[in-house]
């Protein structure tokens, strides 16, 4: 039911758009989806380790919601949020000098593919605990609130979250003191290699919301224009003082939990029906259909991004690692003379 | 210089501090209309409004999380743990978070917060309300561990804890909250990271922390009777810690006891002991004792409780086993 009050939203998103605008949302998909398919290239071939959760398949979410929010808007995202990063305007140069661990990388190579972070950005950090950020999310709009500030907090999680007591508190305590903070499900079926049904006992993840006094929705997570016009009224909500709304995108990850999971608790017909739904498809179906693009202005755009992600893996292959006597370092403000106070 | 009480103390440099910074809030269970649960926060929200000292339902990790994403976000929490017990359901947010966001993040981030918590023992009030946990927080790089004793430390610390930018676990003793001391008025600092001497003597040093010190103290005092001359130090920080002047005082008197509330085994006293080794072995002439609280969960009768913490008997029976 819900996604048929939908379906006329992503119609509804189209005609708020100007065209340069609607290929931007397409060019920041093929951006996330090039990154990652480099990213698994490079991790195959040993040049970034550890865990590295992809976002390949998710994109219309990130790209969607933050393309409906204004750049001092905060997001906080987990610990597969290459995406988020990328979307809320992070360097790919930046961003991938950190997959590869090197100095030069968004978080100086301390952090990895987990913790990417940019104040700048006011993107607020990947935190690789289930449920982390979502406590941090309230905060983050507490201190918005406080100190009387436009801002809107985005904060994205996983269906797997839903089940951690961090959820339940911070949705309590941001509808309690009405805080501008805009949360966002993504439901792609699977915390690791559990199937929402095994772990969560309301499978209609959106329904949480009316509990916490908030609305809730469910949009389709494969349509960038449905997440992009949930998203504006959530934080339109949320500016004007009305507190925070819960937002279920259901998608689905084309890769596996991590670099290592080959994803075999999914039958292969289901990541078949699945890529059939591939969100930069259907965006570049849809956007040819109305003529708001052509072929070669779309091909262009493909042609660019994919030689920023050339020059992003250069860029990182030739970063210095960072000096081992920074090791040590960083660990307390007040060491590492930043202190301000 | 006035007498006040330890809790006094706390109360005035929340005062001093919210009126000094526009930036510094409180937030934890109770802190506001009902003044506190061990009534630290008294007053503060009649002076300072329900924006400022603010009432959180009982959501201990998202109380902590939410301090977190506010210190981001450019404020300065104070949060109140309602005691330390209550601090472990939000381990998460200050180990994962708190702790490591500075640097995880490249340094890019900081986390300016003060997560203050009452804990110990010594009221009867059984196994999940006796804790002193100090040690977990400790072994934690990314957090200053700080720990007073005295009222005038407890303002003069907490005030320093405020006005600087790492996260901070702040600990009270229960017990220390009626305890009366002089402490200055207006602006007064204690920097992190200096113990104190707080009675000179030659023949053994007991280092100590929080309501031990006073053991410590009584322990001095009756061991002067048997002609044994005890220094005594309060570390006051565990994080950092003033190791220096451990070191120094044990390279004088050659012999330590280490006095805590924490359990024996894995203790902040074992963490010392092992400093002090490495610092000053050659200048031991006896191992480095323990006074700690025994390896048990607190059990409620009062006998058994009082036989489980220490006590300055035990502090003055090691201090003899050394001589």
């Amino acid at each position: 039911m819900a996604l048929e009050r939908e379906k006329h939203i992503a119609e509804r998103a189209l005609l708020t758009m100007d065209d340069v605008q609607i290929i931007d949302l397409y060019r920041r998909m093929v951006l996330i989806r090039r990154f990652e398919e480099k990213t698994a290239e490079m991790y195959s071939r040993g040049k970034i380790t550890g865990f590295c959760h992809l976002y390949a398949g998710e994109e219309a979410v990130a790209v969607g919601a933050i393309a409906a929010l204004y750049d001092k808007d905060y997001v906080v995202s987990t610990y597969r949020e290459h995406g988020h990063c990328l979307a809320k305007g992070a360097a790919p140069r930046a961003v991938m000098a950190e997959l590869f661990g090197k100095a030069t990388g968004i978080s100086r190579g301390h952090g990895g593919s987990m913790h990417l972070f940019d104040a700048n950005l006011r993107f607020m950090g990947g935190y690789a605990i289930v449920g982390g950020g979502l406590p941090i999310a309230a905060g983050l709009g507490l201190a918005v609130k406080y100190r009387e500030e436009p801002e809107v907090v985005c904060c994205f999680f996983g269906d797997g979250a839903l089940p951690q007591g961090a959820f339940h508190e911070s949705l309590n305590l941001a509808s309690l003191w009405k805080l501008p903070v805009v949360f966002i499900c993504e439901n792609n079926f699977y915390g690791m290699g559990t199937m929402v049904q095994n772990a969560i006992c309301q499978e209609e993840l959106y329904r949480f919301a009316e509990p916490y006094k908030m609305p809730g929705v469910r949009v389709d997570g494969m349509n960038v224009l449905e997440v992009y016009q949930a998203t504006v009224e959530a934080a339109a909500r949320a500016r004007e003082g009305d507190g925070p709304s819960l937002i279920e995108a259901v998608t689905y990850r084309f890769r596996g939990h991590s670099m290592s999971d080959p994803a075999e608790y999914r039958s292969r017909r289901e990541e078949r029906i699945w890529q059939e739904r591939d969100p930069i498809k259907q965006l570049r179906r849809k956007l040819l259909q109305d003529r708001r693009a052509d072929e070669n202005q779309l091909t262009t755009v493909e042609t660019e991004v994919n030689a920023i992600i050339e020059d992003a893996v250069r860029f990182a292959e030739e970063s210095p690692e960072p000096a081992l006597d920074t090791l040590g370092k960083l660990v307390y403000v007040e060491d590492d003379g930043t202190a301000q106070s | 210089m006035a007498e006040i009480t330890y809790r006094e103390a706390l109360n005035q440099a929340l005062r001093e501090e919210l009126d000094h910074d526009e930036r510094v809030f409180i937030m934890g269970e109770e802190v506001g209309y009902f003044g506190g649960a061990f009534k630290v926060t008294d007053g503060l929200l009649a002076t300072f409004g329900e924006k400022r000292v603010r009432d959180t339902p009982i959501s201990e990790l998202t109380i902590v999380g939410a301090g977190v994403g506010a210190a981001m976000g450019g404020l300065k929490p104070i949060v109140e743990l309602m005691t330390i017990n209550f601090g472990l359901l939000a381990f998460d947010q200050i180990v994962n978070s708190a702790a490591k966001i500075h640097y995880m993040f490249g340094g890019n981030a900081k986390v300016p917060m003060v997560i203050r918590a009452p804990q110990g023992a010594g009221h009867q009030l059984g196994a999940q309300h006796s804790q002193s946990l100090e040690a977990y927080f400790l072994h934690c790089p990314g957090l200053r561990v700080v720990i007073p004793a005295t009222p005038a430390d407890a303002k003069g610390l907490l005030k320093s804890c405020v006005r600087q930018d790492d996260p901070v676990m702040f600990l009270e003793h229960e017990s220390l909250y009626g305890v009366k001391g002089e402490v200055p008025d207006g602006e007064h600092f204690v920097p992190l990271g200096q113990a104190n001497v707080m009675r000179e003597g030659k023949d053994v040093t007991l280092i100590s922390y929080s309501k031990c010190v006073y053991d410590a103290i009584a322990a001095a005092e009756a061991l002067e009777n048997e002609g044994i001359d005890a220094e005594v130090i309060d570390l006051r920080t565990l994080n950092p810690l003033d190791i220096g002047t451990v070191v120094e005082s044990v390279k004088k008197t050659a012999r330590a006891i280490m006095v805590y509330e924490g359990w024996r085994t894995g203790g902040a006293g074992a963490e010392i002991a092992a400093q002090i080794y490495e610092a000053a072995f050659d200048h031991l002439d006896a191992p480095v004792e323990r006074v700690a609280t025994l390896d048990t969960p607190m059990p409620y009768n009062a006998r058994l409780e009082r036989a489980a913490l220490p006590s300055a008997a035990q502090i003055v029976q090691a201090a003899e086993r050394l001589m």
